[in-house]
């Protein structure tokens, strides 16, 4: 049990750095704004991220299985912590930084490391994800924005009502953008695991049922919820007084647009439903939070004339589609070598 | 939790609807208050001057009850700071309103027919720039878009008043009518202190221009 738990500790640190960093992208302004309270944020936040997480985590992920599957729990354990470090490295460099693409990267570095040939269909599909995700971020805020601006002055609302409005908006679209990012997200953390799970399904009496894998997402749901709770609202000040100024009208647009393309990349049912209709569906692919924010963001400042557009931000985001994957792989390829020639253990079967 | 939100939000909206109607009502009965005394009706100016003084305090009390209540129950607070700047400078509008139907009270100025006219105008000039800056106040609240109209209506009638001030103003001293030369120096005091009203309802007016290019979308 304890080398159970030692091997997901990898995993649970990168849920952990997930908690911490991308709960920002969705309650950052209305908690720097102080629209809404830290803890309400907080509580909403992980409620609706371990749910996301058990009840529609496995579409993304499976994606991930499918680039490179991890068989090992050691080899899972290196992997997380490739990306984990990854991920806290170009944090500290101040570079928007995405688990997705870290993670992408050093299961590409166990595929070499192990010799497994990488799907390169899976792979196109992430990176053509990747650069669609921000592009659509972008798309929808503009949409919504002019909607909402229109609406707003249109219904000669009084100031202090669509205060209140807003917060009501920003709980609620906080809490389905948690939901979309423990679903889309979710894959990032435990994804590597599903292979090599320790756990077995529960079932009590056919009403409640819980495989292994949610078990393992409700895990790492927990450790999302954790780096909410104790390491978030740091980064929340930080959003909200600081890279984007947002009012908080826009900030619902921009959570609303980027909590939307989490969920387009992350529903198996609008996916299935898609596909019945004979419709071309989105790819259930991790995408980044803070990139589809950063999306909506210039597609606000597109909407208002192009003003502000931010292009170094532009150019560090596709730069972070090439160097985060390549830091993480590298990273991960050592390490499992270290793994497995220094501390003796299996990294793949 | 929303109709925590919405109830506070309601009862805000009537206090600064409140509020704005004071301001209103204050730059009428300033009007009303020197026409009776330009017109001699001492006692209708007496009652007007005493409604102004029961008007401001109520407006004070008003003021600094939305002030409790915004930052008690944390509304609003990307535009607070904007929202009780407003009020406060609209609440100078009514103090200063009050202060000059309590100078005229106290001085008794004496009014010579001549200038009757120009001071009754120059009230109901400098009375209609707060009729306008109080829309543009309403049009921040609810229509941001309407904000510039009022505010351009404001500057025209505050520039309006500055020629009746200074027509009254030669008037009085290129009068022989007039001979004592303090009597010039009070008319001129008095035709001062009326325009002082349409200045300060334009300096409100041009925060507001600048809340309402913070406050859009």
């Amino acid at each position: 049990m304890l080398t159970i738990i030692f091997f997901l500790s990898s995993g649970l640190f990168l849920g952990w750095s997930l908690g911490a960093n991308d709960a920002a992208n969705i309650f950052g302004t209305a908690v720097g704004t102080k629209m809404i309270k830290f803890k309400t944020a907080a509580l909403i936040c992980s409620i609706f991220i371990i749910l996301g997480a058990v009840v529609s985590g496995a579409g993304a992920s499976h994606t991930l299985g499918k680039l490179g599957a991890v068989n090992q729990l050691a080899g899972a354990f290196i992997v997380a912590l490739a990306a984990a470090i990854t991920v806290m490295w170009m944090t500290k460099a101040g570079l928007p930084v995405s688990t997705s693409q870290a993670i992408v990267g050093a299961i590409i570095g166990w595929n070499f490391f192990s010799q497994t040939a990488t799907s390169m269909s899976s792979l196109y599909k992430i990176i053509g994800t990747w650069v669609f995700s921000p592009i659509l971020s972008a798309l929808f805020a503009f949409l919504f924005f002019h909607i909402t601006k229109r609406i707003v002055e249109k219904s000669r609302i009084h100031l202090m009502r669509l205060d209140s409005y807003t917060r009501i908006g920003l709980l609620i679209v906080g809490a389905f953008g948690s939901y979309s990012l423990g679903a889309n997200n979710i894959g990032n953390v435990m994804g590597v695991f599903i292979n090599s799970s320790p756990f077995k399904d529960i079932s009590i009496e056919g009403l409640f049922h819980l495989s292994s894998i949610q078990q393992l997402f409700l895990l790492g749901g927990i450790a999302i919820a954790f780096g909410v709770f104790t390491y978030s609202k740091k980064v929340m000040m930080t959003v909200g007084s600081g890279i984007f100024k947002l009012s908080p009208v826009t900030a619902l647009v921009v959570v609303l647009a980027s909590s939307i393309t989490l969920f387009l990349f992350a529903s198996q049912g609008l996916h299935d439903l898609l596909t019945s209709l004979h419709l071309p569906a989105f790819p259930l692919v991790p995408v980044s939070s803070s990139q589809a924010v950063v999306g909506s963001v210039m597609g606000i400042s597109l909407a208002k004339g192009g003003r502000n557009i931010n292009y170094k931000k532009l150019s560090q985001i596709s730069m972070g589609w090439v160097a985060t994957p390549l830091a993480s792989a590298i990273l991960a390829y050592v390490a499992l070598f270290f793994m497995q020639n220094v501390f003796m253990q299996s990294v793949f079967q | 939790m929303p109709k925590f939100f919405n109830s506070k939000s309601k009862q805000l909206e009537g206090d600064i609807d409140g509020f704005l109607d004071r301001v209103t009502t204050a730059g009428l009965i300033f009007q009303e208050g020197v026409k009776a005394y330009v017109i001699g009706k001492k006692d209708k100016f007496e009652k007007n001057y005493k409604d102004i003084t029961d008007l401001e305090s109520d407006a004070d009390n008003i003021r600094r009850d939305i002030k409790h209540k915004l930052y008690t129950y944390m509304l609003i607070p990307e535009s607070r700071g904007d929202v009780l700047g407003l009020l406060e400078t609209l609440d100078d509008i009514v103090d200063i309103c009050e202060k000059v139907l309590e100078q005229f009270s106290i001085e008794n100025p004496e009014i010579p027919e001549f200038l009757k006219s120009d001071f009754i105008e120059l009230s109901e000039l400098s009375s209609k720039t707060v009729e306008e800056v109080v829309k543009a106040a309403r049009a921040f609240f609810r229509e941001i878009g309407m904000v510039s109209d009022y505010v351009n209506k404001v500057h025209f009638y505050e520039h309006e008043a500055d020629d009746v001030e200074e027509h009254l103003k030669r008037s009085a001293f290129n009068s022989d009518e007039i001979k004592r030369f303090s009597h010039k120096v009070h008319m001129r005091y008095f035709a001062e202190k009326i325009a002082a009203v349409s200045d300060v309802a334009e300096s409100v007016a041009e925060r507001l221009s600048v809340y309402a290019i913070k406050r859009r979308i």
